[in-house]
């Protein structure tokens, strides 16, 4: 069993064509400079139509998360489901990799970066390493 | 809404609670609105207002026999019933209907005839940018936002065992609780892992059962057999049906809207408040609830509760019944939220608060996605 998988939308393509091509692309407004995820083609804060996309840096720190004890479709307890929040200021779901799933590994507001994880030929997931490991 | 101008006139709840596996869902809402229209001396053609949740109000109506001329699906979460009687309030005082029936009925443990589950699918936002990273359930969602909250406060999980502590002193005094031997911290902090830093005894039941309520203006409540209870006042808002995109993890913004809402409709401050319930999914949520409510200052209501300021003897008494940690917990509890503010000033609660006049019930809905919130008195406009 594989992990439930995105579809996306006409309106969040642009982020999974972004991971497909190892990028982390969000959204800027070009009226009043907020930076906003989850994707929409305008902006939350003041309603602007006018927004871009940008790569962003794929770094981030550990935000909050917990670590689940039991099976679930794609993954092997135990294994955490973190938030991160992006240096840019978002915060984003995910999953951190490349280190133990232990409260001892898992400090918050640790150093993260991107990684991209390819599923299939359309989804590549962003998920999240110690950074400079 | 208009202080005083709508009051409950009955209030029960299904006849029995836990493991119903010969009730249906639909059967839990008309077991509990059977015994609610009891309650309050009335039959199902008296009413002509419906509201519900979990459960579409046409299946409801048509299954109990009502035509009404209001209805209302709101259906945000567990708070939505009490999003319902602000709703019915409203209603009631504009002449769109005068008798309001809303009912809660789920076989939360059984799952006999029990809805699908609702929950957005592959390409929602939620689909999208949640469901990928492994999130089973509320266990593993409603849980994320705390280990921010406790670094923020300097806080351990023995915060959490405390609220799982003292709520199960609560149900050891009512019966029909679920779960009412007492427990320790050390109980609480080696049971079963469940999602880091949530153990078993920190998370809600899952059981079945129903509650209903019905409401009338204030001025038809004098004649019906029950002590009417009076809404004094009422809040709802929302703020993101994702965890991962709240705000601030320390704090809900829908707690905090609505709460400030229910206060100002009200006309109180927090010293006229005699009993308080606090939806608690999560051992987290008292915590949330009492700082987003104001009767502590951020990060201070842990210690608040260790005071045993909540405990029985203590002088703001919290989740009376044992809450959805000990009492019980069907998936939408907000409906037994509000049944023991009402017994609480009915004065009929199996662990009554001598004297109570002001009860507020705080609902949420999602994971901190909604919040619904009732103050109740019982004193007479």
């Amino acid at each position: 069993m594989k992990r439930p998988l995105p579809e996306p939308t006409p309106e969040t393509l642009h982020f999974w064509e972004g991971t497909r091509a190892g990028e982390l692309r969000l959204q800027r407004c070009d009226q009043c400079r907020h930076v906003y995820f989850p994707p929409r083609p305008f902006c939350p804060r003041c309603a602007s139509r006018q927004v871009s996309v940008f790569r962003a840096s794929g770094r981030a720190k550990l935000y909050s998360y917990v670590i689940h004890q039991r099976p679930v479709p794609g993954f092997a307890p135990p294994y955490a489901i973190a938030v991160v929040e992006l240096d840019e200021g978002p915060r984003m779901m995910t999953n951190i990799v490349g280190c133990p799933q232990t409260p001892e590994a898992l400090r918050l507001d640790m150093p993260l970066e991107a990684v991209f994880e390819k599923q299939t030929d359309a989804i590549t997931l962003p998920l999240f390493k110690p950074a400079g490991k | 809404m208009k202080r005083k101008s709508v009051a409950v006139v009955g209030a029960a709840e299904t006849t029995d609670l836990g493991v119903i596996p010969n009730l249906s869902q639909i059967q839990l809402h008309a077991d509990a609105a059977l015994n609610t229209l009891a309650d309050a001396g009335l039959k199902p053609t008296d009413i002509d207002g419906i509201a519900t949740a979990g459960e579409s109000p046409a299946n409801v109506a048509h299954y109990l026999g009502i035509t009404p001329t209001w209805v209302d699906g709101t259906t945000v979460g567990g708070c939505s019933f009490m999003i319902h009687v602000r709703h019915a309030a409203a209603a009631i005082n504009e002449g769109l209907c005068k008798t309001v029936l809303i009912t809660h009925g789920e076989s939360g443990r059984s799952r006999v005839g029990a809805s699908m589950r609702r929950g957005g699918g592959a390409s929602s936002l939620q689909g999208q940018f949640e469901s990928p990273y492994g999130i089973m359930g509320p266990p593993t969602v409603f849980t994320i936002p705390v280990l921010r909250y406790l670094k923020t406060y300097g806080l351990t999980e023995e915060a959490l065992a405390t609220v799982a502590v003292i709520q199960r002193e609560w149900a050891g005094k009512n019966p029909r609780a679920s779960f009412r031997d007492p427990i320790t911290i050390a109980d609480v902090l080696n049971s079963r892992m469940i999602a880091y830093p949530f153990r078993l005894l920190m998370c809600c039941l899952v059981t079945d059962g129903g509650g209903a309520l019905i409401l009338t203006s204030a001025d038809r409540a004098r004649d019906f057999p029950r002590k009417p209870v009076y809404v004094l006042g009422t809040g709802e808002s929302v703020e993101t049906p994702m965890v991962s995109q709240m705000e601030d993890f320390t704090t809900s913004r829908a707690f905090r809207v609505a709460g400030q809402k229910a206060f100002d409709e009200a006309g109180i401050t927090h010293a006229d408040v005699d009993h308080l319930m606090i939806y608690d999914a999560f051992a987290h949520l008292p915590l949330y609830g009492l700082e987003d409510l104001g009767f502590c200052k951020p990060g201070e209501a842990a210690a608040f509760i260790a005071a045993r300021n909540t405990a029985p003897g203590g002088k703001l008494p919290l989740n009376t019944n044992g809450g959805g940690l000990s009492y019980m917990h069907s998936g939408m509890y907000g409906m037994y939220a509000m049944q023991e503010s009402i017994r609480q000033l009915r004065g009929i609660a199996p662990a009554q608060v001598l004297g109570a006049k002001i009860s507020i019930a705080l609902g949420v809905g999602g994971m901190f996605a909604a919040s619904g919130i009732i103050v109740f008195s019982n004193q007479a406009p």
